[in-house]
C-alpha cells in the first residue's frame, strides 16, 4: 500500500501533473487528487469512453486489446491506463 | 364477288371491288373426299406500283433513329417528412457503487475505499499501469509531438491572383418557420465568431399583416438551418435589429409601430425593456445603430415620421436628444423628411448621415451649437426613398447610396450629384453594402430576387456577378465582418447565406491606390462639372438682368437640343426618302424585266428593314 502511495506521489509529482484518479471497473473513484466533483465526472465519462474504445480495438483484430488511451484537448492531455479491474487516469498539461 | 383491301408499295390502302373468283361443285360429289392436283402457280392480281403517288411524299433523307443500349430505368423522386432531431448528453454523476452501498452515507464510502485499497490485486494492477503511465508522462514532458512544423511558412505562401471566376455559393437557406410568411426586413451578424444571424421579421405593407401574423424574430445558428437558435418576442414586429458590437449578448430592435426595445439573449426571449409610446417615433423605425461611447449602450434611430432620437438603452423611458429633419432647419415636424436609413462611421463620431424617403441624403453633426444648425447639407440626385446608405470602410469621404433603380456613390465634397452611378435597372434596389475587405467591392439586392455583385475596378457598368437567389424581392443583405459570407433576407422571410469566391473577399495589391484614384478622378470631374454650372448659371442671371432678348436667346439657347433634335429627324427623313426613291427606280427596272408583282414583295422584304419597306409598299398601294 505504500509503494502504491509512492507511485501516486511520483506521478503527482511530475511536470504538468493536474490530477490522478484510480476508478475501478464499476466505475467507483478509489482514490482521487482532484475534487468530489470533477472526479466523479471524469470517472463515469472515461469509463464509458474506455468500454468503448476497447471495443473497437478487439473488434478490428480479436487479439489485439487497448493498452493505452490519450486524449489530447485544446487545454491538457488526459491520459489513460486501463487494465482488467481498475484504470488509471492522469491529466497532464503538456510543456508547449 | 370479293373485296380486297390490300397495301399498295407507296404506303397506301385501298379497297377494290373488281376481282372475283367463282368455285362450283356438283351436289351429288358433295362429301366425297378431296381430290387435290398440282397445278402450277397462277398470277391471279397483280397490281404494279404507280409512281404518280409517289409525288405526294418526299425522301427523308437522312433518317434518324435513336438507340440505346442500356437498361430502361424510371426517375423517381422521394421526399419523407422532416424527421427532427435534437442532441442531448447524459452527465454521469455518481459512480456504481454496490447494492448494499448508500452512496451518500460517507463512512461507507470511505470505508470501501479503503477496503479496495488494501487489496493485493489491487495494488499489483496499480503499480503495473502507473509504470505505463509515468513513461507517458514523461514523454509529454520531454518533446511537444503534436508541435506544428513550417508555420511560418505557410503564413508566406503567396496569395496568388487567380483566374478563377467570380462566384458565389449558397451555403444555406433559413426559412421562416411560421405559416405566414413575413419579410426579413434587416439582418445582423452576431459580432463574435459570426455564427450567428439575427433576422428581423415584419410585413411592411401597409396593413396588409394578417391578424395572425406571428411577431417573432429569431436568432439563427448558421450550421443549423431547421430550428431557429433563439426567439425574439417583441409586442410589434421588429423592422431592423441590430447587435450589440461591444457585447454580444445584447441586441437593439425598432419595431413597426415606433418603439425601440432591447434584449439580453441571456434573459430569455422577452425585450429587456421598451421605450415608452409617447416618447418613441411615430411611424416604424427603419434603422437603429449603436454609437460608440465609453458606456457601450447609447443607440440612435430614424423613423419616417421626421424624427432621429437618441437613445441610451440602459433607460428606455424617455430619448436623450432629438433631431427633426427639416430641411429648412426649423424644426418644424411637418416639414420634415421621412427618415429611411441612417449611417454612422466610428471613426467620425460626430457625424452621421440620414438617407430619406424623399431621396435626399441629410448629412448632420451631432455637435452642432444651435439645433438648427445640426443639418449641415444635403445630397439630391435620387429619385426614391434611400433604402440603404454606408461610408465605404477605406474611404470614409466616400459613400454609397441604394434607392430606386440605381446605386450611386458619392463623394462628401460634391453636393450636387454623385460620383458614380450605376445604369437604371429592370427592378428596384432595395439595399446594398460594401464589403468590409475589399473598397472597390459592394452588394446590391433587387426586386426580382437577384443579388449584384459589384466590383468598380474590374467593370464600372455592369455587376460583375449577378446571382437570382430567389423568385421573390429581396430586402436585406448583410456582409459577415471577413468579407466572405453574405446573408440576404427575402419577402417571403427566406434568409440565404452565400459564400462568395475568395476572388472578390482577398485584397488585390494596388487596390487601395487603384480605388482611391478612380475616386478622386470621379470627384474632379464632377467637381469641373459643377463650377461649369454655376458659371453658366451665373451668366444667365447676369444676362437677364440686362434685357428680355437675353432671355429669348436662352430660351434658343435651351432649346438648341430641341433643334438638333429636329435636325436630326430631317436628316433621317432624308434618308428614308432618298431609299425610297432609289428602291422605286431598282423596281422599274425589275418590272420592265419580269412581271411579277410577287417576287417585288419579295425582294423588298428582303432589301429593306421592316419600316422602310412598310412605308414604300404603302407607296405603292396608294
Amino acid at each position: 500500500m505504500a509503494e502504491v502511495d509512492e507511485t501516486m506521489k511520483r506521478l503527482q509529482n511530475q511536470k504538468g501533473v493536474q490530477g490522478i484518479i484510480i476508478v475501478n471497473a464499476e466505475g467507483i473513484p478509489i482514490k482521487s487528487t482532484l475534487d468530489n466533483a470533477s472526479t466523479v465526472q471524469y470517472a463515469g465519462n472515461i469509463h464509458q469512453l474506455l468500454m468503448k474504445a476497447r471495443g473497437i480495438v478487439r473488434d478490428i483484430d480479436p487479439q489485439n486489446d487497448l493498452t493505452f488511451l490519450r486524449i489530447r484537448s485544446k487545454k491538457n492531455e488526459v491520459m489513460i491506463a486501463p487494465d482488467k479491474d481498475y484504470f488509471l487516469i492522469v491529466i497532464q498539461n503538456p510543456t508547449e | 364477288m370479293m373485296i380486297i383491301i390490300g397495301l399498295s408499295c407507296e404506303g397506301q390502302l385501298y379497297a377494290k371491288m373488281e376481282i372475283v373468283y367463282v368455285y362450283t361443285k356438283k351436289r351429288s360429289e358433295f362429301g366425297r373426299q378431296c381430290n387435290f392436283s398440282d397445278r402450277p402457280a397462277e398470277l391471279h392480281v397483280d397490281i404494279l406500283p404507280d409512281p404518280s403517288l409517289a409525288a405526294n411524299f418526299t425522301v427523308r433523307d437522312p433518317c434518324n433513329v435513336t438507340m440505346q443500349c442500356a437498361e430502361e430505368m424510371s426517375e423517381h423522386e422521394v421526399n419523407t417528412e422532416r424527421f427532427e432531431s435534437e442532441s442531448r448528453g447524459i452527465n454521469h454523476v455518481e459512480g456504481g457503487w454496490p447494492k448494499d452501498l448508500n452512496p451518500e452515507d460517507m463512512e461507507a464510502t470511505i470505508r470501501y475505499r479503503k477496503k479496495v485499497e488494501k487489496d493485493e490485486h489491487y495494488q499489483n494492477t496499480i503499480m503495473q499501469i502507473a509504470g505505463l503511465m509515468e513513461h507517458c508522462s514523461k514523454q509529454n514532458n520531454a518533446t511537444d509531438i503534436y508541435q506544428d512544423f513550417f508555420d511560418d511558412e505557410v503564413e508566406e505562401e503567396v496569395v496568388e491572383e487567380s483566374e478563377e471566376e467570380p462566384s458565389a455559393k449558397t451555403i444555406n437557406v433559413f426559412r421562416d418557420p411560421n405559416e405566414v410568411k413575413r419579410t426579413a426586413t434587416s439582418l445582423s451578424w452576431h459580432p463574435d465568431g459570426n455564427h450567428k444571424l439575427a433576422v428581423a421579421y415584419s410585413s411592411l405593407e401597409f396593413q396588409k399583416a394578417p391578424n395572425d401574423m406571428s411577431f417573432d424574430s429569431y436568432i439563427w445558428d448558421i450550421e443549423n438551418h431547421n430550428k431557429p437558435e433563439m426567439t425574439l418576442k417583441p409586442v410589434c414586429p421588429l423592422v431592423c435589429l441590430e447587435y450589440n458590437p461591444k457585447d454580444s449578448h445584447i441586441l437593439v430592435g425598432g419595431s413597426y409601430n415606433g418603439q425601440i426595445a432591447y434584449w439580453d439573449t441571456r434573459k430569455g426571449s422577452q425585450p429587456v425593456e421598451m421605450s415608452t409610446i409617447e416618447h418613441s417615433h411615430r411611424d416604424p423605425v427603419y434603422k437603429v445603430i449603436w454609437l460608440q461611447s465609453k458606456t457601450g449602450m447609447d443607440i440612435f434611430s430614424a423613423s419616417t415620421d421626421g424624427q432621429v432620437l437618441w437613445w441610451d438603452i440602459r433607460k428606455l423611458s424617455e430619448p436623450t436628444e432629438r433631431l427633426v429633419l427639416d430641411p429648412s432647419k426649423k424644426w418644424n415636424l411637418d416639414n420634415a423628411l421621412g427618415a429611411i436609413s441612417l449611417e454612422f462611421e466610428t471613426t467620425m463620431p460626430t457625424k452621421f448621415m440620414v438617407g430619406t424617403e424623399q431621396g435626399l441624403v441629410v448629412s448632420c453633426n451631432r455637435k452642432a451649437k444651435t439645433p438648427a444648425e445640426k443639418i449641415v447639407c444635403t445630397y439630391s440626385g435620387h429619385h426614391g426613398p434611400i433604402y440603404a446608405l454606408q461610408r465605404n470602410p477605406f474611404f470614409p469621404k466616400n459613400f454609397l447610396t441604394v434607392a430606386d433603380w440605381t446605386a450611386r456613390i458619392w463623394s462628401e465634397d460634391i453636393k450636387e450629384s454623385s460620383i458614380m452611378w450605376t445604369k437604371y435597372h429592370m427592378a428596384h434596389l432595395l439595399d446594398g453594402c460594401w464589403s468590409p475587405v475589399r473598397p472597390s467591392v459592394f452588394f446590391t439586392v433587387k426586386m426580382d430576387g437577384t443579388l449584384d455583385v459589384w466590383d468598380i475596378l474590374f467593370k464600372q457598368n455592369d455587376p460583375t456577378l449577378s446571382l437570382k437567389v430567389c423568385d421573390e424581392a429581396l430586402y436585406s443583405i448583410r456582409v459577415q465582418d471577413n468579407g466572405r459570407y453574405l446573408g440576404c433576407g427575402s419577402q417571403l422571410g427566406t434568409t440565404t447565406l452565400l459564400e462568395i469566391s475568395s476572388g472578390l473577399c482577398t485584397l488585390q495589391k494596388n487596390e487601395k491606390a487603384l480605388v482611391s484614384e478612380m475616386f478622386e478622378r470621379e470627384t474632379k470631374r464632377e467637381k469641373i462639372l459643377e463650377s461649369r454650372h454655376r458659371e453658366m448659371r451665373l451668366k444667365e442671371r447676369s444676362r437677364s438682368e440686362q434685357s428680355r432678348e437675353d432671355e429669348t436667346k436662352d430660351a434658343d439657347g435651351e432649346e438648341s437640343t430641341e433643334e438638333l433634335v429636329a435636325r436630326a429627324e430631317t436628316e433621317f427623313f432624308h434618308m428614308l426618302e432618298a431609299e425610297k426613291t432609289k428602291e422605286r427606280n431598282e423596281e422599274k427596272e425589275r418590272d420592265m424585266e419580269k412581271g411579277v408583282c410577287e417576287e417585288k414583295d419579295f425582294q423588298e422584304e428582303h432589301e429593306t428593314n421592316g419600316e422602310v419597306a412598310s412605308f414604300t409598299r404603302g407607296e405603292i398601294s396608294l
